[in-house]
């Protein structure tokens, strides 16, 4: 029988602990959640030697014990819970050997709660090019516990580390900090009554039991009611613990430390922040970059979405032959198959943005572009982080708000959050593309800027100024009584590692399709059911009636069918709904038609396009072509000139700029704000905006 | 303070932020070297403990220095 240990993976942000969690499981890892909270729990299993297995949690970055973000938190529980599903038998902690002493303050409490940990000693080939050179078995002397040299680069040292964790490792008898005796006896209380192995764990206890999840009611209240007894509130001793802990990391670094490192180490980094952080040429460059990165991801996403596209499309064809007519063949073919399509057609975009912003992080170029954007993005009510989550929102919005997690501060958090979903994601873009092409003629100024291109351009800036705005009127509504933080470590620049960029992308990829995807194939087969169904007089009629309207017109077998098709969508539930609803969106300069389009756009926009392909009776075709000189050809009956003149299409436009047409987003907000108020608030937020420009810019067009 | 100026902790003003400041490594008797400014002077780059770190204006305005 092997022996399966559990090792928690811990250590400083930028320490090289994801690229040391991959070196150790490969691609054997799987991304779930912890249990309630919604932080994305890695975890991989690895063969130490013969006779043990190991599965390794990676636990988020931290530098302390004292959480500050939503993902810190989670590090205090797994560490403190002893009857947890994920309390490790061992911790791992890596530490980056350049700056030893931030590392093991974080070390010094482990070792303080009574945990067996070994220290994988990072970037040792770093530290010697500086000319600093430890000794490293004093420094597992003066620590009491084992140091293994590591390189989680190249994965050097990845066999004695296996070895060690294989091997018995008992907790260090250190005792690095003492508790100030005036709270010795509540300690010992807490202690005795947790039944706790270390006083230092108690001080935990008393410190966060908010953090601690696993606690009962009572048991919190025994704490609450010795913290009251003491007059004890957080951070009262943290300051005092941080200084006590570092006089001791000093005395070690000091016994441990051969020569010190030349202070110019990091020159490069040094005068690549001076460019890179410049008041013009750091703007400039960012914006060159942000250009060319989304340059390429329409460039390089082009030719394997035209693949998927043609696949799915064969695949309908290919099913259609060979499965029975029916209900069930009809839902397979129009419900299910598209709603999978439409899926998994926006991967090759959201795979290369993240490809791109996965490179930013792994060089340090994106500690530089939060510093560069601080300041502005406070004036709207976010934060230096909120630039990543804003930038990815161009591709998905699904991600986008995923990543927001890495913002500690819940108002600057929320605000992102709310506003992300503005910026043009791809799903608008097939939309876009289509009415962009019906309105703009395709000319280009002084022969080289293609209007149409300038058009598309400008809806991408609409949808950004309309997210700025609306940031600072919910600064302005938004009162949470919040301390932020923006102390961030500015690392030095490296040369990215291309395993952990391929890794990134897949498990972005992985989120967007299970997260968006089960949603969209959930709505997109009640939208299907409310295309095809409907009254059923009407919906059997259909063939009668249409060809009546047609005989002896001598239309041609396939235009007939596709007539019916416009028929029974036409006389469907949501066909019947488009109508219904005519009056609410005339003002816009829309009709029941355009009207059925929203309705089966509302789960994902992109749907836009094929709905008008069906309701103009074009047939299932996605050629933007055809569906353009069709729009083009639609007569209003009530003006008798063209339906789609620019006042509609310019509307239109607008609409699905600012509408919140995307229930997976919907579905994100409410699991990341933990509740259905926000996305509510953003649903009507977005859909009441949508409107409103919409109405004026069809009034004054029109 | 300004860029390229370098100067001793003696401090902190805010007990809460306190915590967090010694964490980084802002601690008391050590040396903190002004590294740069972002454009528009804030946030700032410093080096302080051996690495470099970004932080705004109100947060390293409650460091005391010593003169």
């Amino acid at each position: 029988m092997r022996r399966r240990l559990k090792i928690a993976l811990v250590g400083k942000p930028n320490s090289g602990k994801s690229s040391l969690f991959n070196y150790l499981t490969g691609l054997k890892q799987k991304v779930g959640n912890f249990p309630g909270i919604t932080v994305d729990k890695r975890t991989g299993s690895c063969r130490l030697d013969e006779a043990t297995d190991a599965e390794i949690i990676d636990l988020p970055g931290i530098y302390s014990l004292y959480p500050r973000t939503l993902d810190e938190k989670i590090v205090v529980e797994t560490l403190t819970d002893r009857n947890g599903a994920d309390y490790p038998d061992c911790i791992a902690i890596i530490a980056d050997a350049t700056n030893l002493k931030s590392c093991l303050l974080l070390l010094t409490q482990l070792v303080d709660l009574g945990l067996p940990v070994v220290l994988a000693l990072n970037m040792m080939d770093v530290a010697a090019r500086s000319e600093l050179s430890l000794d490293v078995k004093k420094l597992a002397l003066q620590l009491g516990l084992p140091v293994i040299m590591i390189n989680a680069r190249r994965g050097h040292g990845m066999d004695q580390l296996k070895r060690q964790l294989a091997g018995e490792v008992k907790p260090s008898e250190k005792k690095v900090f003492e508790a100030a005796n005036g709270i010795h006896e509540s300690l010992m209380e807490i202690q005795r009554h947790f039944n706790l192995a270390t006083g230092y764990e108690a001080f935990q206890y008393l410190q966060q039991s908010d953090n601690m999840p696993f606690l009962k009611p009572d048991d919190r209240a025994f704490i609450r009611e010795i913290a009251q007894r003491q007059n004890f509130f957080p951070y009262k001793y943290q300051g005092a613990e941080t200084i006590q802990r570092y006089a001791f990391i000093q005395k070690v670094l000091d016994n441990v430390i051969i020569q010190s490192a030349r202070k110019d180490w990091n020159g490069a980094t040094t005068k690549l922040d001076r460019v890179l952080t410049h008041k013009v040429w750091g703007y400039v460059i960012f914006f060159v970059l942000l250009f060319l990165i989304f340059q390429s991801v329409f460039a390089f996403a082009q030719i394997p979405m035209d693949a998927i596209d043609r696949g799915f499309a064969g695949l309908s064809s290919f099913l259609s032959n060979r499965l029975p007519a029916g209900p069930l063949f009809e839902l397979i073919h129009s419900g299910i198959v598209p709603g999978i399509g439409g899926i998994i057609i926006f991967i090759p975009q959201i795979a290369i943005l993240f490809a791109f912003i996965s490179l930013l992080e792994e060089t340090g170029y994106m500690a530089r572009v939060v510093f560069l954007m601080d300041k502005i993005m406070r004036k709207f009510g976010m934060s230096g982080r909120s630039v990543v989550p804003l930038i990815s929102g161009m591709a998905c919005a699904i991600p986008a708000i995923m990543a927001t997690r890495t913002i500690e501060n819940w108002k600057d958090r929320l605000i992102t959050i709310f506003v992300t979903p503005l910026m043009s994601c791809s799903a608008r873009l097939p939309v876009f593309a289509i009415l962009v092409a019906l309105i703009i003629p395709p000319e280009r100024v002084f022969g080289l800027i293609s209007l149409q291109g300038m058009a598309l351009m400008g809806l991408y800036l609409l949808g950004f100024t309309a997210a700025m705005l609306s940031a600072l009127l919910m600064k302005a509504i938004v009162r949470v009584r919040e301390k932020s933080y923006f102390i961030m470590e500015m690392p030095a620049y490296r040369v990215p590692k291309w395993s952990n960029v391929g890794i990134t992308i897949v498990e972005k990829t992985k989120a967007f399709v299970f997260e968006a995807g089960k949603v969209i194939i959930a709505v997109s087969i009640i939208l299907w059911v409310l295309a095809s169904y409907g009254p059923p007089d009407a919906m059997n009629g259909a063939r009668q009636a249409v060809r009546e309207a047609t005989s002896g017109s001598g239309i041609s077998e396939q235009a007939y069918e596709n007539r019916v098709a416009a028929y029974k969508l036409e006389h469907s539930y949501a066909g019947a709904i488009g109508k219904w609803m005519e009056p609410v969106i005339k003002p816009l300069g829309f009709d029941w038609k355009i009207g059925i389009a929203l309705i089966t756009s509302f789960a994902a926009r992109e749907v836009f396009v094929s709905t008008i392909a069906t309701i103009y009776s074009l047939g299932s075709t996605d050629d933007n072509v055809t569906i353009k000189d069709r729009l083009k050809a639609e007569i209003n009956p009530v003006t008798g000139g063209p339906r789609f003149t620019p006042a509609v299409g310019f509307s239109l436009l607008v609409f699905y700029t600012f509408a919140m047409q995307c229930m997976s987003t919907l579905a994100v907000v409410k699991r990341e704000t933990k509740g259905w108020k926000w996305p509510f608030a953003q649903l009507i937020y977005m859909t009441g905006l949508a409107y409103a420009s919409a109405l004026l810019v069809y009034q004054v067009l029109a | 303070m300004k860029p390229g100026e370098t100067a001793v902790i003696s401090g902190f003003t805010d007990e809460l932020l306190a915590a967090k400041l010694l964490e980084m490594g802002f601690l008391p008797g050590t040396v903190v070297h002004f590294n740069y400014s972002a454009p528009f002077g804030d946030p700032v780059c410093v080096n302080v403990s051996g690495y470099d770190l970004s932080l705004r204006l109100e947060e390293a305005a409650t460091i005391i220095l010593l003169n």
